[in-house]
């Protein structure tokens, strides 16, 4: 095996799920579940093996070689146009795989987590129908957002981008008989066009700004172009790049789908709509951080809706009942901790947070997915409680992943949330004392979670309580892995004030780009006492929001009621969602509705009616002319030519009888004429004749 | 020698003879009889004129004539045998299919 075998070969990663996708989806329906076990997992779990592999073999380079790049053909070979400079290039977008530390990093997570999602399906989806089809759309899923995360420019990223688009709706709708779900996964596709529409805005805004997609040269292109911090045309691309983010990964005002998303299988929801394909836009702002930097104000923006999702969201996840609805909003609340990260210009805090909330918020959802499992298809939470010895390994893995979101040293959570929120202390004291009390919510809604479904008295109903029964081995194993990884996956970032180096940022710095002029207004690194003081801080709030949790649901479990009594307009409005979606439904929703029924009436009356009826009319009104003409003026003439035949003809036609001797009659006195007529002219007599 | 007025006269005598019996006589038969006698009126004039002028070319046109004359005669009848097959008639004024 050559040296570098699996770096050279990056570009068949995405292929093993492509051709597990098209055997399922061609022939799934007649293999049997092993089958598709094969194709399905195997596939997955080559594809991770050649990540790995890659993975490991990018890091044993030197950092400053840690970038490959592998073209396979000339995709879109546009060929000549100009940049809005005046810039003559050569536009040629490649179908290219690139490998740097920032997809390296979304590699192992998409791979590494897709294939512990895989297996753990095989066990949760056993006795579901359509086996063969979850797992082709799931297979199509990690094609498409290996194609997104491995992309070696900004087009073909796209591809990936709305790949995945593409497979959440499938999965979102995957029982697809349910109204509920179709209709989830409907609003899931169309919210997210709306963000595709910026970023695809975006895109051709720099290309026609820079002239190249390429990732590689977008950097230098930038630098080259000598584009002024705060520059207008910076600003506006990282605008509309960062729409699309909204759309993909659920942020204010585009986060109303990822809640309904919940209507797919929990496997789903795990893999696609918590750990991997929501955080596509987190990846694809730091992967043009280079566009980003040079715009503050958007940075700014960045920040702020990051900072206002993640505690807008987390308020909504204090009271709702559904298990995978508090998951789903803890979700769209802890990718708002990584837009914060990113607006404060720590983009690999906000990589480091996507990594270790992969595997956290993967574990908690197939934690959920195992509990569901148990309880039957129950995910009313007051339907559930003390759990805890009666499912112990989800019970003791879903522990773990808790107190890893929360933030308690030393799991993986408290790393990389620390991080952002150190970060954001130095740039954006404000948006700091959002995360921190969004840190506090987070702990509480989740410890809440934990107290009603796995402690305090039972309320499961009798019938199910039977039923109840730990996992099968296909699920518990990935959901122990996830666990361990829950744990030290943090400590790659380990901060150097706690004695680390932070290996896991400086992987990362290769990738983030250093504009001379951004590099000058970079603070000073914090001061470690400051960073211990910012972490005491941080932990003791969870440790309230637990504590608070702890008090309210386990203590005096009474509390809760009598909140909701006391501040009922609140809860109601919480519970509700804010009526967002009753608000988006009045102003947008229905107003497209009215607009297609408007514009239906105008296709019935103008188009139809006046167009297409008019215009019948008028031909058969024309025609109806053409038809008189044709009666009465041409048909006359013809008449008119032949009468005046007849009447000539009739006097005529009498001499022929058809008697013979009549001819013979007439014969004699026609010669008799012409012989009188020739004697009358020639004087000659008929005695003259005889002499 | 007869005088050259004898023989017109007698030639006139027959054409008129024979137009006459075109003109008035039913039977087809007859009214070829006629036709005949009207050839004969115009050989005698041809014959006439040639002794009176010296020439034998009007004896000789008078011969073609003749031949002329049995060949129509043959023909004429054979026409007048289909007819009579087809309709049983040879009177000339119930041949009229050709009128309008």
């Amino acid at each position: 095996m050559p040296s570098e075998f699996f770096l050279a070969s990056i570009w068949l990663i995405p292929l093993f799920p492509l051709a597990g996708a098209a055997v399922l989806l061609m022939f799934g329906r007649r293999l049997p579940n092993s089958g598709v076990n094969l194709a399905g997992v195997g596939s997955v779990g080559l594809a991770m093996v050649f990540a790995f592999g890659a993975i490991a073999q990018l890091i044993a380079r030197a950092p400053a070689q840690r970038v490959v790049e592998i073209v396979l053909f000339d995709w879109v070979p546009a060929g000549i146009m100009h940049t809005m400079s005046g810039h003559v290039v050569n536009f040629n977008a490649q179908w290219g795989m690139l490998l740097d530390p920032l997809s390296a990093v979304m590699l192992g997570v998409v791979t590494g987590v897709g294939f512990l999602i895989h297996v753990y399906s095989t066990g949760y989806m056993a006795h579901e129908g359509g086996y063969y089809r979850f797992f082709g759309y799931l297979n199509l899923f990690m094609f498409s957002m290996l194609v997104l995360v491995l992309a070696s420019n900004l087009l073909l990223l796209f591809v990936g981008w709305e790949g995945v688009g593409l497979c959440s709706y499938l999965l979102i709708g995957f029982y697809f008989l349910r109204r509920s779900a179709s209709d989830a996964g409907k609003k899931a596709f169309i919210v997210n066009r709306i963000g595709d529409a910026g970023f695809i805005l975006g895109l051709f805004l720099l290309l026609n700004t820079i002239g190249t997609l390429r990732f590689t040269e977008v950097g230098p292109a930038i630098d080259a172009g000598g584009f002024a911090v705060g520059s207008g045309v910076m600003t506006a691309i990282a605008l509309l790049l960062f729409v699309g983010a909204t759309g993909k990964s659920a942020q204010i005002p585009l986060y109303v789908w990822l809640p309904d998303a919940m209507e797919g299988p929990t496997p789903v929801s795990a893999l696609i709509h918590a750990a991997t394909m929501v955080t596509a836009g987190v990846y694809m702002i730091t992967r043009m951080n280079a566009v980003f930097q040079l715009a503050p104000v958007a940075l700014g923006a960045v920040a702020t809706i990051g900072a206002v999702t993640a505690i807008y969201a987390a308020s909504m996840g204090l009271v709702q009942n559904d298990i995978k609805r508090v998951l789903a909003y803890s979700t769209v609340s802890q990718l708002g901790y990584m837009f914060l990260a990113l607006g404060v210009g720590a983009f690999t805090s906000g990589i480091f947070h996507l990594m270790t909330h992969a595997f956290f918020k993967a574990l908690l959802f197939l934690g959920s997915g195992s509990v569901i499992h148990a309880m039957s298809g129950e995910q009313d939470m007051r339907k559930m409680g003390a759990l805890w010895g009666k499912i112990p390994i989800t019970a003791w893995t879903f522990l773990v992943a808790t107190i890893a979101i929360s933030g308690i040293p030393p799991l993986a959570g408290f790393v990389s949330k620390d991080a952002i929120l150190a970060a954001s202390f130095d740039a954006r004291p404000v948006l700091w004392g959002v995360g921190l009390v969004t840190a506090g919510m987070t702990a509480f809604y989740m410890f809440r979670l934990v107290f009603m479904t796995f402690f305090g008295e039972s309320r499961v109903p009798h019938d199910v309580e039977h039923h109840i029964h730990e996992s099968p081995r296909s699920m518990t194993v990935p959901l122990m892995i996830l666990a361990l990884l829950s744990v030290v996956g943090g400590w790659i970032g380990w901060p150097e004030a706690l004695g680390g180096s932070d290996r896991f940022a400086h992987f990362l710095d290769p990738v983030i780009a250093r504009h001379a002029e951004v590099v000058a207004a970079v603070p000073e690194a914090t001061q470690h006492t400051t960073e211990y003081a910012l972490m005491v801080v941080s932990v003791l709030v969870a440790l309230v929001g637990i504590g608070l949790a702890w008090y309210f649901y386990l203590r005096k479990p009474s509390i809760p009621g009598a909140l909701e009594e006391k501040w009922g307009g609140l809860y109601r409005l919480l519970y509700n969602k804010y009526y967002v979606d009753q608000i988006y439904d009045a102003m947008f929703v229905n107003r497209a509705k009215d607009l297609g029924t408007t514009l239906g009436a105008f296709d019935r009356g103008v188009i139809d009616g006046l167009g297409v009826n008019g215009a019948g009319w008028v031909t058969r009104a024309g025609s109806s002319v053409s038809m008189v003409w044709d009666k009465w003026i041409i048909d006359g003439l013809v008449n008119v030519a032949a009468y005046t035949v007849w009447l000539v003809s009739h006097p005529v036609r009498y001499i022929q009888s058809g008697r013979v001797s009549n001819y013979a009659l007439l014969i004699v006195l026609g010669v008799l004429l012409f012989l009188g007529y020739y004697l009358r002219v020639t004087g000659v007599t008929l005695q003259n004749m005889l002499r | 020698m007869v005088p050259i007025g004898h023989y017109l006269f007698l030639s006139v005598a027959l054409l008129a003879i024979g137009i006459v019996g075109i003109v008035t006589r039913r039977n087809v038969i007859i009214i070829l009889m006629s036709v005949e006698l009207i050839l004969n009126a115009v050989n005698i004039n041809l014959v006439a004129f040639s002794r009176l002028v010296g020439s034998v070319e009007g004896q000789v046109f008078a011969i073609f004539i003749i031949t002329d004359a049995a060949a129509e005669a043959a023909v004429g009848l054979g026409i007048i045998i289909a007819f009579f097959r087809n309709r049983e008639t040879v009177l000339a004024d119930e041949m009229d299919i050709l009128k309008w």
